[in-house]
């Protein structure tokens, strides 16, 4: 447990001086655009298993999380021109927030159930944007990075850093939430909700933590976008691509440890990345579809569990 | 999809052919954009696209630019502004394109402008929408004739006053075109004391119109101003033709975006009579300019194969066009230099095959010369009655005009 | 308050549109418990077979709709089975796989469509488009008035299927106790099956009904997800007259909102609706369990 845990802590320290040392080597930005969209993805459907994996309740409101998010950070920048580290953190509480308020409307929908009622918070929260005429309403709205500290060169290299930041985070959260009480509480609550609440597990509590954790996180993720793409519109923030992806994500990487998903995300994020600047067309949209179905079909347990099947002790 | 793509390769291969002599051992000038290829926006990206395409092999077979052949970067951005900035990022950074050309539609542009502006790159717009208003960037000219913001409202009820109109009522998409056609509607009403008698806004995806148009004549306004989207428009003129919008109703229309596609206008056939409405271009007598009957002629080929609005009035010749300013700019500026290239088209006027276009300095057109057209004499299912002139007669510009204004809408009904 | 009348009207017209689109999913959802989040993609996709007969052919929409609801009678076939080989029958996490595989078929035939058709909208032509009529001072919409009777035709059909035949009640027995079905020394599976099957083929007559009334366009099953399982969820579970019902309060609620509050706060209605009944009584307002 000691080892795995100081290993766990050194990898991400690399991983971050790594990304930090990119921004002096690699002048070529596209790989900074590129690599932001991925690493998003992985902070996006890391939080999508929390809930998703951990607990078995099936989100498709991603896209309400991560909307939220960058339409809170649009808010700030445009009311009170908020610094980007500030963004993050309200996104993140106002995530938190929304999430305990899904779990309470949701607490005891199973199934599908949830699942349909996260559709329509999605359309709720989008419609209400929509009308937010301060916010531009369905127009979008346009804003203004403001200039870039070192030590980056440019704003998607610093951009590219704080998403780095969160994903150590979010992998940090599900790692711990895996390995301690909560997780097996949740795993517990996923098998069978009734056992597990007659034989003691606080379900509620339990389901409640993870909607709060799951959303503080989607948001967390989503309150950079605003000022990578400097731009925000409804249907782009809200758009259900994202939650069709990060479902993807999650379910092709596997839910049960946070690997899972880590692999998921950058499997199929390097995937459509590649796929937009080679075939571009509906081909690449189809690739998506058929790699869930597959895999939903083919390996019920991801990639982890392919991975698992071969090697039984394998345990993290 | 791939017999597009065989057709395209074919006459590349021709294009190749014959600047081989020219440019052999010269790279090719490249252009890159993104394109809304699927999605929502993909009814309009796709036969934009091919316009661009027609004027690469048109301008190929002319031995290029600068001695140079033209090759097209294009990729997808699936209609959304999440995709577009790191596609343009990987156009400047790893496919090194020298010129840019923007997405058909506000929304992939919007993302894109401030990357564009910081590495100080013309980019050529393809009709979005007051998208350089906040950015400011120097180098920004759109190809689409919209011109001044206010230009598009002030024409529609211009026709309407004159037609004796006194109230005004607004009907709107609750998405991003429409919403900024409904904000300048309400500015210009404002302005000249016009009454708003019924301002709503409808969400996307709405089924049913009845209960709309009913609530809209309700109101009993003399203009009606509606800025819709595709599937809307459909509905809203069905709507129309069934319930009625009452006697009082002079003038319809102004915004609907949808009813410039060949497709959708052989549907609706006789909806669409007495409708004035927006355009970019019509088979009307002071239409054609040097090259736009050849370039129809060759479009009409090419569309039904790559299954692309057959007509192609709204965009394609507009993408032909921002080939054909990029083109005079580098060839009278014998450069790729993009700050020569962008004070040649702030000071230039460039015939292009929609007539000649002059930029202002916030690289809109100086004048507006979006179209008010009233569908007349429209039967079912014939989409070549469309390709004649008459059908849809200009009513703005002025200089344009091809037939008057037949008022009050239901009469133009019948 | 002649625009509150005739929203009313137009809402009990629009609501049975809804109903007709939604009993499909009453059948396979509401009873037979399958996660169908690919019921409006099949409904979209049905819709486009319509098209494509009524342009090349010139068939008639609702006749071209009967005309395939054989195809898709054995599409659901086809479906449930690979459904149940590979999630029923495993048993664990059904629910969970089983919705992301919905959700990926949805987006399969979404794609699709999209490369067969094109991504521009589709409408069919019929004598009884664009038409009206009249009542006193009110028109209404012809193809509103079709609506109307086919799917109060559908689920009067349903309703007797159900309670009636042999078959339909066993699909009600199944859909009550799969256990004691099992021990009677039937298939439940084959029952299932069928059932499934049935709730495609009503999807050939009500692709048909949707055409008719607006114009279709591949990603329109989007817009379908949240007001199908509004209805079938509030209609309580497998009830066909509940499902009529429901369908019908929806459309009210959305016509009246429409017309009287301002229209862009509309798509919300069958949403909040939706969240609230599933948060009042989750098993929904008239659930089984």
């Amino acid at each position: 447990m000691k080892r795995n845990a100081i290993a766990f802590w050194g990898a991400s320290v690399l991983f971050l001086a790594a990304i930090l040392l990119s921004a002096e080597l690699v002048a070529n930005e596209y790989w900074f655009f590129a690599g932001y969209v991925i690493l998003q993805f992985i902070v996006l459907s890391v939080a999508w298993t929390i809930l998703g994996g951990y607990a078995g309740y099936v989100n498709f409101g991603t896209s309400a999380f991560f909307g939220v998010g960058v339409y809170t950070a649009v808010f700030l920048v445009s009311a009170v021109g908020a610094p980007l580290p500030v963004q993050i953190a309200i996104a993140a509480v106002v995530g938190a927030i929304l999430g305990f308020a899904v779990g309470l409307l949701t607490l005891r929908m199973q199934g599908i159930f949830f699942s349909i009622a996260t559709i329509a918070i999605t359309i709720i929260i989008e419609t209400a944007v929509t009308n937010w005429r301060e916010l531009g309403g369905a127009a979008g709205i346009q804003i203004q990075r403001p200039p870039v500290t070192a030590p980056f060169h440019t704003y998607v290299q610093m951009l590219v850093f704080v998403q780095a930041v969160l994903v150590v985070i979010s992998v940090a959260i599900a790692r711990y939430m895996q390995n301690s009480w909560i997780g097996r509480g949740l795993q517990a609550l996923r098998d069978d909700e009734l056992a597990a609440e007659c034989t003691g597990v606080p379900t509620l509590r339990l389901k409640l933590i993870a909607c709060v954790i799951s959303g503080a996180l989607m948001c967390a993720a989503g309150a950079p976008a605003a000022m990578y793409l400097q731009y925000a519109d409804p249907a782009s923030a809200f758009n259900l691509n994202y939650s069709v992806s990060v479902l993807a994500m999650a379910l092709i990487g596997g839910t049960a440890h946070w690997i899972g998903p880590v692999i998921g995300a950058i499997l199929l994020g390097v995937t459509q990345q590649v796929l937009t600047v080679t075939i571009s067309s509906e081909v690449n949209v189809l690739v998506l579809g058929v790699m869930l179905v597959l895999f939903v079909v083919g390996a019920p347990e991801g990639i982890i569990g392919l991975f698992k099947r071969r090697r039984p002790e394998g345990k993290a | 999809m791939k017999r597009r793509t065989f057709l395209g390769a074919a006459i590349t291969g021709i294009g190749v052919s014959l600047i081989g002599k020219a440019g052999a051992d010269q790279p090719p000038i490249k252009i890159g954009m993104s394109m809304p290829l699927t999605g929502g926006l993909a009814g309009g990206g796709k036969p934009s696209l091919l316009g661009i395409e027609i004027w690469r092999d048109d301008i190929n077979a002319k031995g290029g630019m600068l001695g140079r052949k033209v090759e097209l970067v294009v990729y997808d951005d699936k209609s959304s502004a999440a995709e577009s900035p790191a596609i343009y990022s990987k156009l400047l950074d790893i496919d090194k394109v020298d010129l840019l050309f923007a997405p058909y539609g506000t929304v992939p542009t919007a993302p894109i402008m401030p990357l564009v502006k910081q590495r100080g790159m013309v980019l050529i717009g393809n009709f979005s929408f007051q998208v350089n208003s906040k950015i400011h960037h120097d180098m920004w000219f759109n190809n689409a004739p919209w011109g001044p913001a206010d230009a598009w409202a002030s024409a529609f009820l211009d026709i309407g006053q004159k037609a004796g109109g006194k109230t005004m009522a607004l009907l709107s998409a609750d998405q991003e075109f429409a919403q900024n056609l409904a904000k300048t509607a309400r500015e210009v009403a404002g302005k000249r004391n016009l009454p708003i008698v019924f301002d709503q806004a409808y969400p996307p995806n709405t089924v049913e119109f009845s209960s709309i148009i009913r609530a809209l004549s309700a109101a009993k306004p003399d203009i009606v101003y509606v800025a819709s989207y595709p599937p809307d428009s459909a509905g809203i003129l069905r709507a129309v033709s069934e319930i009625g919008v009452g006697d009082n109703v002079k003038l319809f229309g102004g915004g609907m975006v949808g009813l410039q596609f060949g497709p959708v206008m052989a549907k609706m056939g006789s909806l669409l009579n007495g409708v004035v409405n927006f355009n970019t271009w019509l088979p009307e007598p002071g239409m054609y300019y040097d090259g736009t009957k050849a370039f129809f002629d060759e479009y009409s080929k090419r569309a039904v194969p790559a299954k692309v609005d057959p007509l192609g009035f709204y965009l394609a010749p507009f993408g032909y066009a921002s080939g054909q300013l990029i083109a005079a700019a580098v060839t009278a500026t014998k450069s790729l230099d993009q700050k020569a290239i962008a004070k040649y088209l702030h000071e230039s006027e460039v015939k292009t095959i929609v007539g000649p276009i002059a930029f202002s300095a916030d690289g809109e057109r100086k004048e507006t010369a979006t179209l008010q057209a009233q569908f007349q004499g429209i039967v079912d299912n014939n989409i070549d009655q469309f390709k004649k002139p008459g059908k849809q007669v200009i009513l703005f510009p002025e200089k344009l005009k091809s037939g008057n204004l037949i008022t009050p809408f239901e009469a133009a009904r019948k | 308050m002649d625009l509150l009348l005739e929203a009313v009207v137009t809402g009990v017209l629009l609501g049975c549109f809804y109903a007709a689109v939604s009993i499909g999913l009453s059948v396979s959802f509401g009873l037979l418990d399958v996660p169908q989040v690919a019921h409006p993609a099949f409904l979209v996709m049905a819709s486009y077979g319509v098209f494509f007969l009524n342009d090349t052919y010139d068939i008639d929409p609702l006749l071209s709709g009967v005309l395939i609801t054989p195809l898709l009678f054995v599409f659901g076939l086809l479906a449930y089975r690979l459904y149940y080989e590979t999630f029923e029958r495993r048993g664990t996490d059904a629910a969970v796989r089983g919705i992301a595989f919905f959700f990926g078929v949805a987006f399969i035939i979404e794609v699709l469509l999209i490369m067969y058709f094109g991504v521009d909208q589709h409408s069919v032509s019929a004598s009884y488009i664009g038409r009206s009529w009249r009542f006193g001072g009110m028109r209404i919409p012809l193809r509103l008035m079709v609506a109307f009777g086919v799917a109060t035709g559908l689920t009067l059909l349903l309703s007797v299927y159900l309670s009636r035949t042999f078959m339909g009640r066993a699909i009600r027995a199944v859909a009550q106790d799969e256990e004691a079905v099992r021990l009677m020394g039937a298939n439940p599976v084959h029952i299932k099956q069928w059932a499934f099957g049935i709730a495609t083929a009503v999807l050939g007559v009500a692709g048909a009904l949707l055409i008719i009334v607006s114009p279709v366009d591949p990603t329109l099953d989007r817009a379908y997800i949240g007001r199908t399982f509004c209805v079938v969820v509030m209609a309580g579970l497998g009830s066909m007259t509940g499902t009529l019902i429901a369908a019908i309060i929806l459309g009210v609620a959305e016509t009246i909102v429409l017309t009287l509050f301002g229209a862009s706060w509309a798509p919300a209605i069958s949403f909040a609706l939706l969240l609230g009944v599933l948060a009042v009584r989750p098993q929904g307002l008239l659930g089984r369990r």
